[in-house]
């Protein structure tokens, strides 16, 4: 390295180490921010995954079984010192009203296993001296098995993967491999392919509606523009629920649509559009549009208008003039305004489970049923991993491709 | 402007297409909104068009009915309070982003933003299984925590706009002439970019006064939103007292909105 090489070097640690100070003033300013995103936002998302991830009921409730489990070979029915331990455990839990607590969370992997587990611990509460190994067994068969017995075992560990495996259709073998959820217990990834298509499909309909309306915009003049823009905005401004309630309302079966359609005879009888595809779709797309178009008009808006009487004067067809020159520019604005719909789109909620029917209820209504009737935290959260993975992929992609500094309000 | 001189018959049909449809995808954007405003001022209990006969009952109703109020109550304290948190940190932390020597500011503005990416529905449940540790669920503090990190996306986005039309030098100027760093930021700065902060502000304020989701996990009966009230309604029977609060909402966006409007001309003048 010559002495100029290391003199540049220096010049630039010298800048460098100035700068420092301005550097960290202007991070201190974004520092109270960040520390409360970090507290408010970012840590109880964290806080889901690791209840996404969490295991501990098993190690709770059978402590000293898990560690008789130690030695076991795994394949044969275990020997009279586990059952010991199972008896002492299930006692205890017995005492502390736990029992209900590992036979809800073994039940997920064995059904059945609840009310086994509460009758066993019912028996263990009584039972003075064993040996205790044919008790159990008497009681229920299943209390031989190797099978149960592995995955006690494997629920000794802090975390487990069953949840996240859970909301993709997999499923452990009691002896670890990997194997597809059988038949009708295998339906999230049904649910999550119908957030996808959903998703795509409002989409699709906003860009093939908004594009356009946004070149209207550009090519209007100003005062007619300013009342279309008006026209766009107002709906994004309107609260959520307003205009999910405009489409509940306009869905009806007795409601404004259907008399529309039959008054103008395109329908002889009622047709059912509240709880349909259609109509989540169609009130998706009506929400969703203004994102749609936003983007799109701000990349238009900077093409110049010039460039089309350009290809026009040079000989192109109307047609090919606007898709070889003018449509690939404005591809930017269709790639941000798609890629935000479609994440948008990806988390809905109030629509699907106001407008929607039973099939049509997406990824986050299954999170809050999880959550709030079936009492399965475990599992919402499992599936909040995967909503949230594929959320955090596209925006990723949207980061990439537009970036964050880009996303303008209006 | 409409048609260039030189368009070819088909191009003239194809452009009075594209104009059609544009103005019918309007409609579609602007018409639904409009609808329940009729229907709250029906007598009858119907979702039908015309209206027979005009009455104010179910704004009686509304306005009678204690759970109502106190819906709106409870709303516009947490609008309030989530409003005056995000502005404040909001602009901070916009003021900051914007300097020219910001560190790995593409980081952290992906951070700032990602709480309006975030599915909804994964904020409300990890809030709820998150602040359930610390006794914050069904509290108001629960509520305020929550819908202050969705708003600041807002602020961060309003207030860096601004900010990037605002002339430095003016602080420069007035610290060269020996005003305060704070001096400085409340009499030269801040008025500056007063319309971006209350732009952010309105936002701020919209985003909390509508939010259903969160609401319906962080709240009891006693600190129900008014969203939340109109969601459990819709989801139980629906009834024309809730197009009477459907039409105040939609009354309140549109104040809400010509406020900002008036804002940004301002500022593009």
């Amino acid at each position: 390295m010559s002495a100029v090489d290391i003199d540049r070097i220096n010049v630039f640690m010298a800048v460098r180490k100035a700068e420092r100070p301005a550097r960290r003033a202007a991070f201190s300013l974004a520092l109270p921010l960040i520390a409360f995103l970090v507290v408010a936002f970012v840590a109880p998302i964290l806080y889901l995954l690791v209840t996404a991830f969490g295991n501990p009921e098993t190690r709770e409730v059978l402590p000293r079984t898990l560690v008789a489990l130690e030695n076991w070979d795994g394949t044969s029915t275990p020997e009279e010192p586990v059952y010991a331990a199972l008896a002492a455990d299930l006692k205890i839990a017995k005492d502390n009203s736990t029992a209900a607590l590992l036979g809800k969370r073994l039940n997920y992997e064995i059904s059945g296993m609840r009310s086994r587990v509460l009758s066993a611990a019912r028996m263990a509460d009584k039972l003075e001296t064993g040996p205790y190994k044919e008790k159990f067994i008497g009681l229920h068969q299943d209390w031989a098995s190797p099978d149960v017995w592995s995955v006690i075992k494997r629920n000794g560990a802090s975390f487990t993967p069953y949840y996240l495996l859970t909301a993709l259709d997999l499923q452990q073998a009691p002896d670890g491999s990997l194997e597809r959820t059988a038949g009708d217990q295998a339906i999230f990834l049904d649910v999550l392919g119908r957030t996808l298509f959903v998703a795509g499909l409002v989409t699709l309909f906003t860009l093939l509606l908004g594009y356009p309306v946004a070149y209207v915009l550009t090519i209007a003049p100003k005062a007619v523009a300013g009342i279309m823009m008006l026209m766009v905005l107002l709906p994004l401004w309107t609260s959520l629920l307003v205009r999910t309630t405009a489409w509940v309302v306009l869905l009806q079966s007795d409601g404004i649509i259907n008399d529309l359609l039959m008054a103008l005879h395109l329908t002889s009888e009622k047709i059912q559009l509240i709880f349909t595809r259609i109509g989540t779709v169609t009130a998706m797309t009506h929400i969703q549009l203004p994102f749609t178009i936003l983007p799109i008009y701000s990349v238009m808006r900077s093409i110049p208008t010039t460039q089309l009487r350009a290809a026009r004067s040079l000989g192109a067809g109307p047609s090919s003039a606007f898709w070889r020159v003018y449509a690939p520019q404005t591809l930017p604005g269709v790639v941000a305004g798609c890629l935000m719909t479609f994440i948008l789109s990806l988390g809905y909620y109030i629509t699907p489970a106001l407008v929607g029917g039973p099939r049509d209820q997406m990824v986050s209504n299954f999170i809050s049923v999880y959550i709030n009737r079936d009492l399965n935290w475990g599992l919402a959260a499992g599936l909040g991993v995967v909503l949230l993975g594929v959320t955090l992929a596209i925006y990723l992609l949207f980061l990439r491709l537009v970036g964050a500094d880009k996303i303008k309000l209006g | 402007m409409w048609l260039p001189s030189y368009a070819t018959p088909s191009e003239r049909l194809m452009r009075t297409l594209v104009v059609a449809l544009a103005v019918a995808v309007l409609l579609f954007l602007i018409a639904p909104l409009f609808i329940i405003v009729p229907l709250s001022f029906s007598k009858d209990p119907f979702f039908t068009l015309p209206v027979q006969e005009y009455s104010l009952r179910w704004y009686e109703d509304f306005f009678g009915n204690p759970r109502w109020m106190t819906a709106i109550a409870n709303s516009a304290i947490a609008a309030v309070l989530t409003t005056i948190l995000a502005t404040t940190l909001g602009t901070l932390a916009a003021l900051g982003i914007s300097r020219a020597d910001f560190p790995a500011r593409r980081l952290v503005m992906a951070l700032l933003i990602s709480p309006m990416i975030v599915p909804i529905v994964i904020v409300a449940v990890g809030s709820y299984l998150f602040f359930g540790q610390f006794g914050l669920t069904n509290t108001r503090t629960g509520l305020v925590l929550a819908h202050t990190a969705l708003a600041t996306p807002f602020v961060v986005i309003t207030v860096t706009a601004t900010l990037s039309t605002y002339d430095t030098n003016l602080t420069r100027a007035a610290l060269s002439l020996g005003a305060s760093p704070s001096s400085t930021f409340f009499r030269v700065t801040l008025p500056n970019i007063m319309p971006g902060v209350v732009s952010g502000a309105i936002f701020a304020f919209a985003t909390s006064f509508d939010e259903v989701v969160v609401a319906l996990f962080m709240t009891a009966a006693e600190q129900r939103t008014l969203p939340v009230q109109m969601f459990s309604g819709i989801r139980d029977q629906i009834n024309p007292t809730i197009m009477a609060a459907a039409t105040l909402l939609l009354a309140l966006s549109i104040m809400l909105f010509a406020t900002l409007s008036l804002l940004t001309r301002r500022r593009v003048r």
